[in-house]
């Protein structure tokens, strides 16, 4: 039987973690994420896993850690937030390229500077290109789900590459919500048991983990690995349906709500989907059309899925909580805007949110929703523009 | 060991041509213990060492020295150099102590279309 708690998202994050009980974990605190790895000490020191607990001196010696343990044929995770994840950015690609199925839960946190530890999707944007898998979740519930599923989602044999759920910092890392905990046993039949396909420990069957790659491999192999990170679009639908049937919770790869018969759709990922369906509920009682849909997979993006939810839309308005420098619209945006390309010409336009913890409200969307209906009529709107952000 | 055509070459189908991106191991995984004998650094090179039996004194100094494993050996003795695997560095007639040296080392231009005897003759000076 699953019981309900009031824990926090980080808290949500831990208790996945010591019911996954993964064989290593090498971690270094950042905020907001320390609580995770804090706590996940605790459980170990108090007798309720049996992880060895790598402790590193820096995020690029946690995921560097994580990478020898996994090319040992482990099953290993870590946790992160911002200047953490940047300083494991080159080993997250050693990860991905050498297909190693680590899990990492990041606590999405701005990058500095100026300097600020809050909630901001300019860390787990950053490293979109990386190969890893990415997973965005909207409260600790689905933080707490998300976590046990990558597991079998980067175990997946097709699929074989590392998977990162992602919560936005303070939003849902250090807010206290209601949520099920699921039995230690049902999680643990789950996600089953670890079978590797490599093995540097496996003296039976000696390989090379890293070699190089010359120009005359290089590009075949970067090919190849698409494959596994593509694959994980079907595995995360699979997996995510059988995690409904077992425990009654499933999340899908998009979520539409209220979209169907949508005029002017929203799209956002992450700890504001709660804001953005209380405001497109106060619209639709004053009889505007408005919708949600909620990309829950970021890497690899659900193109098919995102086209068949907005193919209906009138106007589109895309939330990133994150600048892409020096590009047209954040990756969201583009990301919807390309999948729409030949699919829709209506107007998608993007909004720029919640930077370094900035409050995203009802009232906020509410004027989006608004101006998507200006735009939808033809009226001029600005295509990029940045939410409660004084001029 | 060496000669190209004594092995496959891992990462090629049976006609030699290097596997397409479906076709290989993911992770740019390497499956074949020590398959690195199979891969040519000889075309790496400037300039080859050539060697002069008549001088050497066997001692195995450019053996040591070398970073590869090109000196070729035959029951505990020098027998050559393995051009498959030799990159050029020249340690060994750096390391060779004989007086004159029993290594020195050809342009790779002067060398390429040389019989092993030719070469010999060239870089010795031999009549």
């Amino acid at each position: 039987m699953s019981k309900r708690v009031a824990l926090s998202g980080n808290e949500a994050a831990a208790h996945a973690i010591r019911q996954i009980n993964p064989d290593v974990i090498a971690a270094f605190p950042i905020t907001p994420s320390t609580p995770i790895p804090m706590n996940v000490s605790q459980f170990i020191a108090d007798g309720k896993m049996t992880t060895e607990f790598v402790t590193v001196e820096s995020e690029h010696s946690a995921i560097s850690a994580c990478v020898g343990a996994s090319a040992s044929g482990g099953r290993v995770m870590t946790a992160t937030s911002a200047n953490g994840l940047a300083l494991m950015f080159e080993i997250l690609y050693i990860a991905s390229g050498m297909r190693l199925p680590i899990v990492a839960p990041v606590v999405a946190r701005a990058l500095s500077g100026p300097l600020n530890i809050h909630g901001d999707f300019s860390d787990v944007y950053g490293v979109r290109e990386s190969g890893w898998v990415e997973l965005f979740c909207q409260d600790s519930q689905e933080f707490y789900d998300t976590i046990i599923q990558g597991v079998r989602i980067a175990e997946t044999e097709s699929v074989l590459t590392p998977v990162m759920p992602i919560a936005d910092g303070f939003d849902i890392s250090h807010t206290v919500e209601n949520w099920y905990m699921e039995d230690d046993e049902a999680v643990k039949e789950f996600i089953g048991e670890y079978h590797p396909k490599f093995s540097l420990l496996d003296t039976k069957h000696p390989v090379t983990f890293g070699a190089w790659a010359p120009p005359d491999w290089y590009y075949e192999n970067r090919r190849n690995q698409l494959e596994g990170l593509l694959s994980a679009y079907e595995a995360t639908k699979k997996i995510d349906q059988e995690f409904g049937e077992k425990f009654g919770r499933s999340y899908g790869v998009i979520e539409k709500y209220r979209s169907d018969d949508a005029e002017l759709i929203v799209v956002g990922m992450g700890a504001v989907s709660g804001t953005i369906k209380d405001a497109v509920d106060q619209m639709r009682e004053n009889g505007v059309s408005a919708g949600f849909v909620r990309v829950k997979l970021f890497r690899p993006f659900p193109y098919k899925d995102v086209i068949d939810a907005l193919k209906g839309a009138k106007a589109i308005g895309v939330f990133d909580r994150c600048i892409s420098a020096g590009a047209q619209t954040a990756a969201l945006c583009t990301d919807v805007r390309s999948a729409m390309y030949g699919n829709s010409t209506v107007p998608i336009i993007n909004y720029t949110y919640g930077l370094g913890g900035r409050d995203t409200t009802v009232e906020h969307v509410k004027e989006v929703i608004e101006q998507l209906k200006d735009a939808a009529e033809g009226k001029t709107v600005s295509p990029v523009n940045y939410i409660n952000l004084r001029a | 060991m060496s000669g190209k055509n004594d092995f496959i070459i891992p990462g090629c189908d049976k006609n030699g041509n290097l596997l397409g991106w479906r076709s290989i191991e993911i992770g740019g995984m390497v499956t074949e213990a020590g398959n690195s004998r199979t891969y040519e650094t000889g075309s790496w090179r400037n300039e080859q060492p050539v060697w002069n039996a008549d001088t050497c004194i066997d001692c195995m100094m450019c053996w040591l020295g070398c970073p590869d494993t090109a000196i070729i050996t035959k029951e505990g003795h020098m027998a050559g150099i393995d051009y498959f695997k030799c990159k050029g560095c020249g340690i060994c007639v750096e390391q060779c102590p004989t007086d004159p040296k029993s290594l020195t080392m050809l342009p790779e231009e002067e060398a390429k279309d040389l019989s092993l005897e030719e070469k010999i003759k060239t870089a010795f000076n031999k009549e």
